[in-house]
């Protein structure tokens, strides 16, 4: 029977047992979209009304509370239960397994596990609209203010906690799975763009969440139980925490970018027909590269925060050598391009379209980067403009190309093209004028995680602008849906192999049965996932 | 563009050689002189965008003719790679690396030079006492007058602010003077700027602390000297009289 499609002959409640029960790496690939995806979702309409307060000076829809209140669930909902979950639990589980010409993941039932420990994140997310003393510590959670709030600390600290031990057990299973459960002639000199770029996040998981895992679990101790790690005047150090924090959360950027360019790679090689340019630079140059600086260059976003002068000098060099490896990457992404024979379906108009949204949104991290730029630009809506190019919606526009690119080997069926472009065309314009304004914004003083504005009210007028732009992405984002949802009731019947990849995961039937591959796949010395044109 | 990363390089390497930060300083500043931290941060502002600027239309300009150049024209057709030689795919790797590297480096010395001017307070610079509060900026002056929100200062004069908090973390940001640091408790951290004329610049909160987070402002008043100095007499009065 096919994964997604809920078969005539079964009761809803005999289907619903199964997807819950499920073990298969493509069910629970498909379960972590649905719950990334109602995130996003609950997230995104939380940017809606902050757009709105924000649209003009003076309380407009809201008061603060309720206002800050909505900005820490857009952030740690986006990062924690939109962007990594799509990311590591949708794409890394449905792919993985299919690309590696795997039956299954290394683990099957704690891969059960993960999947459902994220949803119990979702759940203790979600409770921030139903209790009355809802998180307001947006969602770095600085102390001492996360210890002194009224608002309630421990719910953000659960729901990292389950976020993250979700992630330690499905970075276990996954790089298991790659390591030994690889289909003969499937050497690591073969393996896809994606499947390195998911090996180098999980290691990356792997490291740093411990480190986050504890300065919450600090946080915990100090407002509840009288423990004294973050406060100064009992011995404690406030700077501790955001140290912790972000020597965590940098590398977390790079969780979040490393799949993210793995599926621009895959998504552009078949679109192109061509083979990735430089493959050994790409893997070992770019995310090797990548790995390897993400632990250097956390003190840039501490560049205010008082730390000794020397080290924000030595960190300002470790952050702007990232740009060597980042930038290898997009010589690899552009060198694909490269005498190709490029056809412009959906996921590749996104493909197209990551290219300069993170061109933007990385070289406007160089400003950042630079410790005396810096100093007037931190916490400041330029930032806030920045991120959202380079990680918040470059990834997003990773993750609906690759629903896009996968919607048939999902569901069996074939999406709307002009549907899809539409979609894409309007999101494209929606987040250029929203984010690009933002940053004017900011270059302009206004600080980010204000209600208000009373002292920059001549910005008014690029505020007004910025909010249409966000419409303007709701807009786009409703399209998208719409065109998921017609694609799945009235979709027509996708071929085994529509996009005639070279890829394994497109060599099993479409939907691929349980247990993927019937026998599994003999890979022949000149074959490659890449192999175009020759 | 090339002179750039040439210059770049060389200074990159000679101050790698050396260690020395020394380098990067700027010359021809007679000593005792005032650095112009927001003109220098606007300058350095501007050639940062000419160099991102540069970069981004060269990517983004060779993506296009690309996307152009080689759609698929008929169904089935398939890329024409040329194989590159394993020199050629080192080259590829390292000859970029090198560039963007010189490129960090050169940005890196400019920075450095600003940095240090930004966090070296100049000498006579008139000290200021600031602690932080849910929501407050109160000032103390060395003559123990004590202000809320409202900064006065002489103009003409360098300016040294020693800060700290009583609640949680806030962060005096004045954008006039490009300059940001964040006050905690249990830390004493220190910014300075320099009010060349007189005039009044805007103090804004720049680190999250709460409801009234937005609204945690206040001013700064730079004043003729003397006008400075009969009022901080007059507030001192004010004070011992109020005090007694
Ligand atoms: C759908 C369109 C989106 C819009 C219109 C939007 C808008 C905003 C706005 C207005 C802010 C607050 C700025 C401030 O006052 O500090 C913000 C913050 C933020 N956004 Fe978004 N956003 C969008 C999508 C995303 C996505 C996809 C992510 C995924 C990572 C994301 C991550 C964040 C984060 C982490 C913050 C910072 C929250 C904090 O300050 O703690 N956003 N966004
Ligand atoms: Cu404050
Ligand atoms: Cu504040």
């Amino acid at each position: 029977m096919s994964t997604a499609a809920i078969s005539p002959d079964k009761s809803f409640g005999r289907t619903l047992k199964e997807w819950i029960f499920t073990i298969d790496h493509k069910r629970i690939g498909v379960l972590y979209l649905i719950g990334s995806l109602a995130a996003f979702a609950v997230a995104g309409l939380m940017a809606m009304l902050i757009r709105i307060e924000l649209g003009s000076v003076g309380p407009t829809i809201t008061n603060p509370n309720t206002y800050n209140t909505w900005l820490y669930f857009h952030g740690a909902a986006m990062i924690l239960a939109f962007q990594i979950p799509a990311l590591t639990g949708f794409l890394a589980n449905y792919l993985v397994p299919l690309m590696i010409g795997a039956k299954d993941m290394a683990f099957p039932r704690l891969n059960a596990l993960s999947l459902w420990l994220f949803w119990a994140g979702i759940i203790v997310a979600l409770l921030t609209f139903v209790i009355p003393d809802s998180p307001d510590i947006m969602w770095t959670g600085y102390p001492p203010y996360s210890l002194r709030t009224g608002g309630n600390t421990a719910l953000y600290v659960f729901t990292v906690h389950l976020m993250g031990f979700s992630s330690i057990v499905g970075g276990i299973n996954l790089i298991t799975t790659i390591m030994y459960m690889r289909a003969p002639g499937m050497t690591w000199r073969k393996l896809n763009i994606f499947v390195w770029s998911t090996l180098g996040a999980f290691i990356l998981q792997l490291i740093f969440i411990p480190v986050l895992a504890a300065a919450v679990t600090m946080l915990l101790f100090d407002k509840y139980i009288g423990t004294h790690f973050f406060d100064p005047s009992a011995g404690g150090d406030v700077l501790l925490y955001q140290n912790l924090f972000w020597f965590y959360s940098h590398p977390a950027v790079y969780v979040i970018l490393l799949p993210t360019m793995g599926m621009i790679f895959e998504i552009t090689a078949t679109f192109a027909k061509n083979r990735v340019f430089n493959y050994k630079m790409v893997v070992y140059g770019g995310i090797g590269g990548v790995v390897l600086l993400s632990g250097e260059v956390w003190i840039h976003h501490l560049f205010t925060s008082g730390m000794p002068d020397w080290i924000r000098m030595g960190m300002m060099v470790s952050t702007l050598m990232i740009s060597i490896p980042v930038g290898l990457l997009m010589i690899g992404l552009i060198g694909t391009l490269y005498r190709a024979a490029i056809e412009y379906t959906t996921p590749m108009l996104y493909a197209v379209g990551f290219i300069f949204l993170f061109l933007i949104g990385g070289l406007t991290g160089i400003p950042n980067a630079m410790t005396a730029i810096d100093l007037a630009i931190h916490d400041t809506h330029f930032v806030v403009g920045h991120f959202h190019y380079v990680m918040a919606v470059s990834t997003t526009f990773a993750i609906f190309g690759s629903v896009y690119y996968l919607f048939p080997k999902m569901t069996g069926k074939m999406y709307n093209e002009t549907l899809g472009k539409l979609g894409f065309l309007i999101s494209f314009i929606g987040v250029n004028i929203t984010f690009f304004t933002m940053m004017v914004v900011g270059i302009k003083g206004m600080p980010r995680r204000y209600f208000d504005y009373q002292q920059f009210a001549h910005l008014e007028g690029l505020h007004h602008i910025v909010t249409i732009g966000a419409f303007i992405i709701g807009i786009g984002a409703a399209v998208v849906l719409i065109s998921w949802i017609h694609g799945l009731v009235a979709g027509r019947k996708a071929v085994d192999n529509p996009w005639s990849s070279k890829s394994v995961e497109w060599m099993t039937k479409t939907p691929p049965p349980p247990g993927n591959f019937h026998p599994i796949p003999r890979l022949s010395e000149d074959w490659h996932p890449y192999g175009y044109g020759n | 563009m090339i002179g750039k990363f040439v210059n770049g390089a060389g200074l990159s390497l000679i101050m790698l050689a050396t260690g020395s930060p020394a380098f990067a300083y700027k010359e021809g500043r007679s000593p005792g002189e005032i650095p112009d931290i927001p003109g220098g941060w606007q300058h350095l502002f501007h050639e940062l965008l000419i160099d991102i600027t540069v970069i981004g239309v060269i990517f983004a300009a060779i993506t296009i003719y690309f996307l152009i150049k080689y759609r698929r024209r008929q169904p089935g057709q398939e890329g024409r790679p040329p194989k590159l030689s394993p020199a050629a795919a080192i080259g590829w790797a390292v000859i970029p690396a090198f560039i963007f590297m010189a490129d960090d480096l050169y940005l890196a010395a400019e920075s450095w030079t600003l940095f240090n001017e930004i966090r070296t307070v100049p000498e006579n610079a008139y000290e200021v006492k600031l602690e932080g509060a849910m929501w407050s900026w109160n000032f103390k002056y060395p003559d123990g007058v004590e202000t809320t929100n409202e900064l006065r200062v002489p103009a003409g004069t360098p300016i040294v602010v020693r800060m700290t908090s009583r609640d949680v973390i806030h962060s005096f940001f004045i954008p006039d003077f490009k300059v940001k640091e964040d006050l905690m408790p249990g830390r004493i951290t220190y910014v300075w700027f320099y009010p060349k004329d007189p005039g009044e610049y805007l103090i804004t909160c720049a680190e999250y602390c709460g409801v009234i987070h937005s609204s945690m402002r206040g001013t700064i008043i730079a004043m003729q000297k003397d006008e400075f100095n009969k009022w901080i007499e007059a507030e001192k009065k004010a004070s011992m009289e109020g005090g007694a």
